[in-house]
């Protein structure tokens, strides 16, 4: 039985192309140009704050960083004198925030660890939702709860701290007032920053690599023994990152350090004393009743504000990222 | 012929003599705060407690190092005091939702979440004038926000989850330092961008793009974690039945995340809700309705704290704590109508 074969047809090839299609190239196009939002958003920040203040930044050079005084007023002839400079409030800031961190730090450091390795799954839940909720809380509510709330029981710490460690320099007064200090402001910030080191210090603890973690037990070590000699060595980096975070958010806090702290344009280091400096609350304090100049003032005081969270947030991102890394 | 069973033994929990050495401790701390507390001039809740927890430590320890060794004690050390720092942050939560609670309580009545400030002045007696055209304001804020943050952050993460350009480092980079631009910072810059050099004056919709700036890292980062959650089996899937890659974003990933990405923009509004700074250099204050966003200044309840804390009476403080409750009672509604929407379209 024959049947008649038809002439082979061999189709041509098929093209294979990695040519992405034209609705590819525009979802393509599309997500790239918004990623990159995040860049234009910050070289615009950068640049209109420099713009507007680049004529106080040229006027008072590098004194705007060095001097202490801020002032404008008008002269005999009539012309308008003005002396813009943040090294107090910059200082202010610095010793707000070491404040903070020092009482921050640890705290949250063994909330972390009891989190990740103590707590009952219960418990574990309810203080993670609660430290949840404590980020979220609005920092105008950490102003209120500072003035009207933490402000008593502080000044009674302040006044404990002042009478037994008085001779140390930091601890000491020049006139016994202890509301609105450096102090009591730390203390609102540390507050305030305790749930971001606690968040970023659980994310790494709880990355320690297991099987470290079982040595560590198998070779008869303690909980504790297991912590010191696995977990705080691994998570050390995330630690200092998460910390610098918080710093990062220390150093930008406004409406909330401006409730609770008098801000004196002086350089003090005498954390007790109802006299000290932030740039940001100084920023706020000053924007209502300010004149053309002064605002350009402000201005270049946002951008010294905005040059320095950036470079901690860069540092700080850095080293999580290392860390995290370091430990897959 | 016997056969003998072993029985069970669990030597690591607590025998009836170790509870009671515990309940002893304890007991025993307890009595000997109180003792210092009334003999000697330390006073307070305070004193109570480190006395209790400090003598409790001792106690037991003591009781401990009969049982085991110095590292025993140690380990139980250890374990006591990071019971007593998450205890110390515990005791601030609580402190702060009780004040807010317990004070805000008292302040708030019909007429303050159904009135506006129109024929009230701060100092008026608490049961006349309201914050609800705040509430509006707030809400108005929060949806220019989410209108324009949203979009950007989820397609800031899609690049940087799904198509993986080279900038993806830089740019997950960029974003995690955009989140710690101060809020003062993104007012300003809105105030010295648009208010100074453009004919544009304080309006809602200038809030709204401050606000935006602090909300977008907050909304890339959360929809990033969400999207690398998305199986890549079921992009690999998409593509195989011969799908683009758009329309497998379009059609599985982001579906397959939705909540997700809900929970994305949920988190972003409780990041701004309650932003102050921002707001006083880009919106003003307003006492009544102002439903046009490009025109005319506005108010936000934060912003309506600000003040009443600042005037200091007596009642627009009372005012600021009834305002800061609603805050918080509008922000968990909001929590709780997108949850249950994201659990809903998970379902279907």
């Amino acid at each position: 039985m024959s049947v008649d074969t038809p002439a082979k047809v061999i189709p041509a090839a098929r093209k294979i192309t990695t040519k992405p299609r034209v609705s590819d190239q525009i979802f393509r196009g599309v997500v790239t140009t918004f990623s990159f939002s995040a860049l234009v958003i910050l070289s615009l920040i950068a640049l209109f704050l420099l713009l507007q203040g680049f004529s106080t930044l040229r006027e008072q050079g590098f004194g705007f960083i060095t001097h202490f005084e801020w002032s404008v007023a008008t002269d005999d002839s009539g012309k308008e004198v003005a002396h813009f400079g943040l090294q107090a409030m910059l200082v202010g800031t610095v010793v707000i925030s070491f404040i903070a961190l020092i009482i921050a730090v640890p705290l949250a450091v063994l909330t972390a660890l009891f989190l990740t390795f103590y707590a009952p799954t219960s418990i574990k839940r309810i203080l993670v939702t609660l430290i949840d909720l404590m980020a979220a809380f609005p920092s105008i509510l950490y102003g209120l709860w500072g003035y009207f709330v933490l402000m008593p029981m502080a000044v009674y710490w302040a006044k404990l701290i002042n009478h037994w460690f008085g001779w140390i320099y930091i601890f000491g007064v020049p006139q016994p007032i202890f509301t609105r200090s450096p102090f009591i402001a730390g203390i609102v910030l540390s507050v305030m920053i305790i749930p971001i080191i606690t968040s970023v210090s659980r994310e790494v603890f709880s990355q320690t690599p297991l099987d470290r973690i079982q040595a560590a037990y198998a070779l008869g070590a303690t909980k504790w023994g297991m912590i010191r000699a696995v977990v705080l060595p691994f998570g050390s980096g995330g630690i200092v990152g998460g910390s610098m975070l918080g710093l990062g958010r220390a150093f930008g806090e406004t409406v909330a350090v401006f409730s609770v702290l008098n801000i004196v344009f002086r350089s003090n280091f005498q954390i007790l004393f109802t006299q000290g400096g932030n740039v940001a609350s100084m920023i706020i304090q000053k924007f209502g009743e300010a004149g053309k100049t002064e605002i350009n003032a402000l201005i270049a005081a946002g951008l010294v504000l905005f040059i320095l969270t950036l470079l901690v947030n860069f540092a700080a991102t850095f080293i999580v990222t290392k860390t995290v890394k370091s430990g897959r | 012929m016997s056969t003998t069973t072993v029985k069970p033994v669990r030597p690591w929990t607590a025998t009836p003599k170790d509870r009671l050495m515990t309940g002893l401790s304890i007991a025993l701390s307890v009595l000997i705060s109180v003792v210092i507390v009334a003999v000697t001039p330390m006073k307070g809740k305070l004193a109570y407690f480190f006395i209790f927890f400090f003598a409790w430590l001792v106690l037991d320890s003591l009781f401990i190092i009969r049982k085991s060794s110095a590292k025993g004690v140690r380990d139980s050390l250890a374990s006591k005091i990071t019971l007593l720092g998450s205890s110390f942050v515990l005791m601030a939560v609580g402190s702060i939702l009780w004040a807010v609670v317990y004070r805000g309580v008292k302040g708030l009545n019909i007429a303050y979440v159904t009135q506006t400030m129109r024929q009230a002045s701060l100092f008026d007696p608490i049961g006349k004038g309201g914050i609800l055209h705040a509430i509006f304001g707030t809400l108005l804020l929060i949806l220019i926000a989410v209108l324009i943050s949203v979009p950007m952050g989820i397609l800031t993460a899609l690049y940087l989850t799904e198509i993986k350009g080279k900038a993806s480092g830089l740019i997950q980079f960029l974003v995690q330092a955009m989140s710690g631009v101060p809020s003062v910072v993104a007012g300003l810059f809105i105030y010295a961008a648009i208010i100074l050099t453009t004919p544009l004056r304080a309006s809602s919709f200038l809030g709204g793009l401050a606000l935006t700036i602090l909300m977008v890292p907050t909304v890339t980062r959360t929809a990033q974690e969400v999207l690398n959650l998305v199986p890549r089996d079921l992009r690999e899937a998409g593509l195989a039945m011969g799908a683009t890659q758009w329309k497998t974003v379009a059609l599985v990933v982001v579906p397959a995340a939705r909540s997700g990405l809900i929970t994305a923009t949920i988190l972003g509004v409780a990041r701004i809700a309650g932003e102050t700074a921002p707001l006083l250099f880009t919106v003003g204050t307003f006492d009544s309705y102002n439903f046009n966003p490009f025109k005319g200044e506005n108010t936000a309840i934060p912003v309506v704290v600000w003040r009443a804390l600042n005037s200091g009476t007596p009642e627009s403080v009372q005012r600021a704590w009834s305002a800061i409750l609603v805050l918080l009672i509008v922000v968990l509604i909001l929590f709780v109508a997108a949850r249950a929407l994201g659990s809903r379209t998970m379902k279907k």
